[in-house]
C-alpha cells in the first residue's frame, strides 16, 4: 500500500506523519496521534460523533481521507479546553445536562462550536438545524439546546 | 424544556434534590473519558466474528479458503471452548457461545478470528466458507404460533403466563359495551452511539480479565465462569466508560466477552473486539416485537368490568431475557386502571431471528401501547372523552392491580391528569384544532397516555438478587461508594454519590464512586429495571448510616457533627482500627407476598406514575405525522437531581417518538436488512418536539429520601399518546407502530381499514 507524507496542524500543534492516503482522518487522529476524544459511531457520516473542524469547517472525520487534510488546520475536542481549563461551552454542557453517556458529546460540541463561529446568537431553530447532523440517543436534545443557549448568554455577558 | 416540580416533602435535604454536576462529566466534555475503543494494550490483537448466513440449519463443514495467510491468524471454533458452550443467564441451557452443529438465526457466531492488523480481518472473515444443510425456519410470531416449523421445544413457546383476577367470563353478558382491539409494536434498536465492544486478557495464573462496555459486570462474570470452567476469583470483569446502553448492553456483553476471551486464551495476548455499526445492528438484540389483543367489557358510563388480554412477543432464536420481558409486559398490560376481572394470557414465541432482548421499559412499552390505544377506543364506543374514560377507571389508594396488589402508597392520577391537561392547554387546543382541521390540509390533534411502571425486579426478584452495597472512607474522610451498578449516561455515579453525601452528612465533593470491577465491588445487582435509584440508592443510604454508626460505636462521632468532625473521626478510626468500611445487604420489606406460579401478589415495591400529552400535526399532502409539542408529567417519588431526572425523561420521550414514528427494523428472512444509520432512522435535533417536563413528588418509603424508579417510565407513554393524537387529528385509528408516512398514506386511501370495533352488544 502506498504511503503518503502528511503534514497538518492539530489543536495548534504541527504534525508530520506517514499514512496510507486513503486512511480515514478519524483513524489517524485516534491511532497515530492518540487523540481518542473523537469517536466513531457509524462510520458512514450519519451520526456526527467523529466531527472535527477542518480549516474552520465542520467535517465527519470518518469520511475524510487523510490526504485531504494535507496542510489543514484541525480542531478536535482536545483542543477546546484552554490549558486544562474548561471553555464556556464545555462548562455549560457539564452544568445543564448536555452530556449523558458522553459518546456523542465531543462531536456535538464541535458542531456547536462551528455553529457559534457562524452565528453569534442563533435562534432555537438555528441551533436545531446546526446540530441536526449529530445524533444523540440519550438526551432527547433539550439539554443540549439549553447548554448551547447558556453558552451564548454567558458569552454575551462577558463581551458586554 | 420547562421543568417544574410540585413537592410534598417536609424533610429538607442539602444535596439530594439539587442538580449536582455529573461526577464523570469533566472527562466527557473534554474528550478525556476512555471508552473501550480508546484503550490500547501492549501486544493487543483484534478479533472478528464469522457469522451464520442462513436462518436455520445444520453446519456441515467449515473451510478456510485460499488467498489468506491463515497461519498468521488465531482461529477459534466451538471446539476450543474449555467448559460449557452456553451463556448462563436466566436459563442455563440456552444460547451457545459459538454455534456448533446447528445454527438457529442469521448472524449467529460460528468462527472467531484474530490478527494483529485489524484491516486484514474483513477479507479473512469473507474467506471462511461454511456449508449448511438448511432447515425450515419461522420469521414471525404468527408463523411460530401456527407451528409452521417447530424451532423450539415441542410448541415454539419460550415462556407463557396466565394471570387471573376475578372471573372475566362471568361478566360479558352484563356489559353495556364490549370493545375489542388488536395492536402491534415493531422491533426497535437501542442505537447506543457506542457499539458493543470488549478487551479480554488471559493468563494461566490469574485467569480471564474482561474490560468492556456493559451494564451488568456480574452477569458477564457469571457467564464466563461456566464457559471457561474457572473459579470466581479467576474471572475479573471491569466496566469502562460506556457510551449508551438502554438495555442493549444487558445480556449481549456476555457473548462478545466470551468471544474475546476465547481468542485471548488461544492467542495468549490481549484481544479487542469492537463491532462496527453494521455488525452491531445486524447481530445484537432489539426490543421484542409484540402483538396485544384486548377484549374489554365496560358499563354504560365507561367503567371497566372485565379485561381479557393476550400478549404475544417474538423472542427470537434463544430465550435470553424473553421470560422477564414477557413478565413485565403481562403485568403492565392492564394499565393504571382498576378492574375486578382481568385475565392475561401471554406467550413469548421462538423464531429464527437473532434473540430479542432488553430495551428501556422491557415489555412495558409494548403492552402499554396496547392498553392506552385501547382506552381511546373504549371512550369512542361509550361516547365519552379520552380523559374521562381514564378518570373513571384510575387506580386509587386501596384498590388493587391485576396481580391483586393493593395500592398502599399515595397516588394522584386524578390530579396529574388535570395538571397535564392544563399545562398542555389540552381543551383549548382540541377545540381550536377541531375547527381548523375542517379546512386545513395539516390536521392537528391531541393525545393522552396515562401509565405506571414498576420499580425494581418483579415479585420475588429483589429478594433473590439479595444485592450488596459497601462503603468505605479513607484516612482523610473521603468516602467511596462500592457498587456494581454502572453509569452509562443515566447518572448512576452522581445520584448515588448525592445519596451517600447526604446520608453521611459531608460535601458531595468528598464522595466518590469506585469503577465497577468485580474484584473490588460487591454485587449490587444488574443496572436494569429502574432499580438503581430506589433499590441500590436505598442500600447506599443504609451503608452510609452503617459507616457513621461504626464511628459512633467507637465514640468518635456525636449525633450532630460537622464535615471536619467527620474527617477527624475517619482519621482517628483508621489510625486505631484500620480500614473503615461498611456493607449492607438487601432485605425485602415485611409482609410482601408474591406467588410466582399464579402471578399474584406484590409485583413491585413501588410504581412510578405518569400522564403524557402529545400534540401532533399530520400533513395530508405528505402523509407525514410530526410531534409538535410534548408534555410529560410524572410522579417518580423524590427527584434526586432535577437536571439529570429531566434528562432521563426527555431522552426517554425522544426514544418513544422514534418508536412511534421513525424507527423501523426491516426484516428479510430473519435478518435486519436496513442495518445502517442511513436507513434505520432515529430522531435528530430537527425532528424532536419541544418537550416540557413536570414532576410531582410524593414520598415513597422504599427509596432513599423517597425516590422511586425513573429510567424506563418515559419510554412507556409517548407512542400511545402520539397515535392517540393522530387519531384525534385524522379520525383514523392506527394500531401499528412505527407509523410511517406510507402507512398513513395507505390507510387514508382506504378508510375501510379502520379498526373494527365490536359495539354495542346490546
Amino acid at each position: 500500500m502506498k504511503i503518503a507524507k502528511i503534514s497538518f496542524t492539530v489543536n495548534g500543534k504541527p504534525h508530520s506523519l506517514e499514512a496510507p492516503p486513503i486512511k480515514r482522518l478519524l483513524d489517524v487522529l485516534r491511532e497515530d496521534l492518540a487523540l481518542t476524544g473523537t469517536k466513531e459511531g457509524c462510520g458512514e457520516g450519519e451520526c456526527g460523533s467523529c466531527s472535527v473542524l477542518m480549516n474552520g469547517v465542520l467535517v465527519n472525520s470518518c469520511l475524510v481521507p487523510v490526504l485531504q487534510a494535507q496542510g489543514a488546520e484541525l480542531l478536535t475536542v482536545e483542543g477546546l479546553a484552554n490549558h486544562g481549563k474548561l471553555v464556556v461551552l464545555q462548562q455549560k454542557f457539564l452544568e445543564h445536562g448536555g452530556a449523558q453517556c458522553g459518546i456523542c458529546t465531543p462531536g456535538m460540541m464541535m458542531a456547536a462550536e462551528a455553529l457559534l463561529s457562524r452565528h453569534a446568537n442563533p435562534k432555537l431553530e438555528e441551533i436545531r438545524e446546526g446540530l441536526a447532523g449529530n445524533l444523540c440517543r440519550c438526551t432527547g436534545y433539550m439539554k443540549i439546546f439549553e447548554s448551547v443557549r447558556q453558552a451564548i448568554d454567558s458569552a454575551e455577558k462577558t463581551t458586554r | 424544556m420547562r421543568e417544574t416540580a410540585q413537592s410534598h416533602f417536609q424533610k429538607a435535604t442539602e444535596i439530594v434534590g439539587t442538580s449536582a454536576p455529573r461526577k464523570e462529566g469533566v472527562g466527557k466534555v473534554t474528550g478525556a473519558a476512555r471508552y473501550i475503543d480508546d484503550i490500547v494494550l501492549p501486544g493487543m490483537w483484534h478479533g472478528a466474528t464469522v457469522r451464520s448466513s442462513i436462518p436455520r440449519g445444520r453446519i456441515k463443514s467449515i473451510e478456510f479458503g485460499d488467498g489468506i495467510a491463515w497461519e498468521e491468524f488465531v482461529i477459534v471454533t466451538a471446539k476450543d471452548i474449555p467448559a460449557k458452550n452456553r451463556i448462563a443467564l436466566i436459563m442455563d441451557h440456552d444460547q451457545p457461545v459459538l454455534a456448533d452443529e446447528m445454527t438457529n438465526h442469521p448472524e449467529e457466531a460460528i468462527v472467531l478470528l484474530a490478527h494483529a492488523d485489524k484491516t486484514r480481518l474483513h477479507e479473512a472473515v469473507k474467506a471462511v466458507k461454511i456449508e449448511y444443510e438448511p432447515l425450515p425456519a419461522v420469521f414471525t410470531m404468527e408463523e411460530s404460533e401456527r407451528q409452521q416449523a417447530i424451532v423450539w421445544g415441542e410448541d415454539n413457546i419460550i415462556k407463557k403466563f396466565l394471570m387471573q383476577k376475578g372471573d372475566v367470563d362471568a361478566v360479558w353478558n352484563t356489559a353495556a359495551h364490549i370493545v375489542e382491539g388488536e395492536y402491534f409494536t415493531g422491533a426497535q434498536e437501542q442505537l447506543y452511539i457506542e457499539n458493543n465492544g470488549v478487551i479480554a486478557e488471559w493468563s494461566d495464573e490469574d485467569g480471564l480479565k474482561i474490560q468492556g462496555s456493559m451494564q451488568c459486570p456480574f452477569y458477564v462474570h457469571k457467564a464466563m465462569l461456566s464457559i471457561f470452567g474457572l473459579s470466581a476469583e479467576k474471572v475479573r470483569v471491569i466496566q469502562v466508560e460506556t457510551g449508551g446502553a438502554f438495555g442493549g448492553k444487558e445480556d449481549y456483553p456476555s457473548l462478545i466477552a466470551a468471544h474475546a476471551g476465547l481468542l485471548a486464551m488461544k492467542a495468549r495476548r490481549p484481544i479487542k473486539i469492537v463491532y462496527d455499526r453494521m455488525e452491531d445492528l445486524a447481530a445484537t438484540t432489539k426490543r421484542h416485537p409484540c402483538r396485544t389483543r384486548y377484549r374489554t367489557a365496560v358499563d354504560e358510563s365507561g367503567r371497566l368490568l372485565a379485561m381479557d388480554i393476550q400478549v404475544d412477543t417474538d423472542g427470537g432464536a434463544y430465550a435470553t431475557v424473553s421470560p422477564t420481558v414477557l413478565s413485565r409486559a403481562t403485568i403492565h398490560s392492564s394499565g393504571p386502571y382498576s378492574c375486578d376481572n382481568v385475565r392475561v394470557r401471554s406467550h413469548a414465541w421462538a423464531t429464527n431471528l437473532p434473540p430479542h432482548g432488553a430495551f428501556r421499559g422491557f415489555g412495558a412499552p409494548q403492552s402499554i401501547f396496547g392498553i392506552e390505544r385501547h382506552m381511546d377506543q373504549i371512550a369512542k364506543a361509550v361516547g365519552i372523552s379520552p380523559e374521562e374514560v381514564r378518570r373513571r377507571n384510575f387506580l386509587e389508594q386501596g384498590k388493587s392491580t391485576a396481580t391483586g396488589q393493593i395500592i398502599r402508597d399515595p397516588i394522584d392520577m386524578h390530579g396529574m391528569l388535570a395538571r397535564a391537561l392544563q399545562v398542555s392547554d389540552y381543551h383549548e387546543k382540541r377545540k381550536r384544532f377541531a375547527e381548523e382541521n375542517k379546512t386545513n390540509a395539516v390536521k392537528r390533534g391531541m393525545g393522552i397516555a396515562s401509565f405506571m411502571h414498576g420499580s425494581g425486579f418483579t415479585g420475588s426478584g429483589e429478594r433473590r438478587l439479595a444485592s450488596v452495597v459497601a462503603m468505605e472512607a479513607d484516612v482523610k474522610g473521603r468516602a467511596t461508594v462500592l457498587v456494581s451498578s454502572t453509569e452509562f449516561g443515566q447518572g448512576t455515579n452522581t445520584i448515588l454519590c448525592q445519596v451517600a453525601a447526604e446520608a453521611l452528612g459531608i460535601p458531595y465533593e468528598d464522595v466518590g464512586i469506585a469503577q465497577p470491577d468485580t474484584s473490588r465491588v460487591p454485587n449490587s445487582g444488574p443496572t436494569v429495571a429502574s432499580r438503581t435509584a430506589m433499590i441500590v440508592g436505598r442500600l447506599v443510604h443504609d451503608a452510609a448510616h452503617a459507616l457513621v454508626e461504626k464511628l459512633r460505636e467507637k465514640n468518635l462521632l456525636l449525633n450532630k457533627y460537622s464535615a471536619k468532625e467527620f474527617r477527624d473521626a475517619c482519621y482517628a478510626y483508621t489510625e486505631k482500627f484500620g480500614a473503615l468500611k461498611s456493607e449492607v445487604c438487601y432485605k425485602a420489606p415485611e409482609g410482601i407476598f408474591w406467588d410466582d406460579e399464579k402471578y399474584q401478589g406484590e409485583a413491585y415495591p413501588a410504581f412510578s406514575w405518569a400522564v403524557y400529552v402529545a400534540e401532533v400535526a399530520v400533513d395530508t399532502r405528505t402523509y407525514a405525522a410530526e410531534v409538535v409539542n410534548f408534555y410529560a408529567l410524572q410522579e417518580v417519588g423524590r427527584v434526586l437531581n432535577p437536571v439529570l431526572a429531566a434528562g432521563q425523561i426527555e431522552g426517554g420521550v425522544a426514544q418513544g417518538v422514534g418508536y412511534a414514528l421513525y424507527e423501523k427494523v426491516v426484516w428479510k428472512d430473519g435478518r435486519m436488512s436496513n442495518n445502517q444509520m442511513t436507513n434505520y432512522i432515529m430522531p435528530t435535533s430537527a425532528d424532536i418536539p419541544n418537550i416540557e417536563v413536570y414532576f410531582e413528588e410524593l414520598a415513597c418509603e422504599h427509596g432513599p429520601y423517597g425516590a422511586k424508579g425513573i429510567g424506563e417510565l418515559p419510554h412507556d407513554g409517548p407512542a400511545p399518546a402520539i397515535l392517540n393524537a393522530v387519531q384525534d387529528a385524522t379520525g383514523v385509528s392506527f394500531c401499528t407502530i412505527p407509523l410511517l408516512p406510507e402507512d398513513i398514506f395507505l390507510r387514508l386511501q382506504d378508510p375501510t381499514r379502520e379498526l373494527e370495533l365490536m359495539e354495542p352488544v346490546r
